[in-house]
């Protein structure tokens, strides 16, 4: 298989239409023949990844690449930044408002669950300039 | 446990997939938190909940769940609906709230834990 690389754009502040993108690549992935439980960790990790980006962000864009041996996902904003990255990762921790929680979102699981599903997740951030959450899912 | 059992021990409407209904769901998962929905893991999993937005089905989407029920006679609007045809899942309403609607199910066999 020919490496592949797709590029979605994140609306910010829609928090109806968030998803999408996710949903988008999920199909990609499926049309590309990778195993299933591959196709929905990635899908899972992109869609709080996305999440985020509209609740947290004011939307970004995620780049996906799948190669030989894994697929890469990176969630870029530039959008506050994360404070305390530690505090972030600990389950239950959130800032989301009440637009968020009214959705089902903003319980403090979406980087936990991202670091649950992935082999390997790294995030970069400065206060102020915003946020890219990379993530690797071997195949 | 097929989807016609689920209908009938909910007292269920079904709103999308009356036709898909012979389909087996081997585990359930009540939640009104997406992100705890996202934390479960399962294969062929009904989602009980108490939200109706999108979502709700694109969560059920990346699970690669079978079927939405809606607890406390919660109807989601077409959009919703539509969405849900889009990816194949089928959606049902139940007067149930959620506590005895999970109960129900889980007496009849229906686990979280496969
Ligand atoms: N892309 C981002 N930009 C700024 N802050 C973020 C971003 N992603 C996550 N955060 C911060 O990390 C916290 C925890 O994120 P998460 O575990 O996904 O929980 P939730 O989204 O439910 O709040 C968020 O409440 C927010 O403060
Ligand atoms: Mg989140």
């Amino acid at each position: 298989m020919e490496p592949v690389k797709l590029v979605y754009p994140v609306e910010g502040g829609d928090l109806i239409e968030a998803g999408e993108a996710s949903s988008k690549m999920k199909l990609t992935l499926k049309k590309l023949g990778l195993p299933p439980d591959v196709i929905r960790r990635a899908s899972i990790c992109m869609y709080e990844g996305e999440i985020n980006m509209v609740i947290h962000a004011d939307g970004g864009r995620a780049e996906v690449d799948v190669g030989m041996e894994e697929i890469t996902i990176r969630m870029i904003d530039q959008g506050p930044g994360i404070p305390d990255v530690n505090k972030a990762m600990e389950e239950g921790y959130s800032t989301a408002g009440d637009m968020a929680r009214d959705l089902g979102f903003g319980a403090g699981m979406g980087l936990p669950n991202m670091k649950r599903y992935s082999d390997e997740m790294e995030i970069e951030t400065a206060v102020g300039s915003g946020t890219t959450v990379t993530i690797k899912i071997k195949i | 446990m097929k989807l016609s059992e689920v209908q009938e021990i909910l007292r269920a409407d079904v709103l999308y997939g009356a036709d898909k209904l012979d389909r087996e769901v081997m585990s359930a998962c009540g939640s009104d938190f997406m992100s705890d929905v996202l934390a479960y893991v399962k294969n062929q999993a009904l989602l009980l909940t108490g939200l109706v937005n999108p979502q709700v089905i694109r969560t059920a989407d990346m699970m690669d769940m079978k079927c939405i029920a809606f607890v406390r006679g919660k109807k989601p609007d077409d959009s919703v609906l539509a969405l849900a045809q889009e990816r194949d899942i089928v959606v049902m309403c139940t007067p149930m709230r959620m506590y005895d609607a999970c109960g129900k199910l889980y007496i009849k066999g229906l686990r979280g834990e496969v």
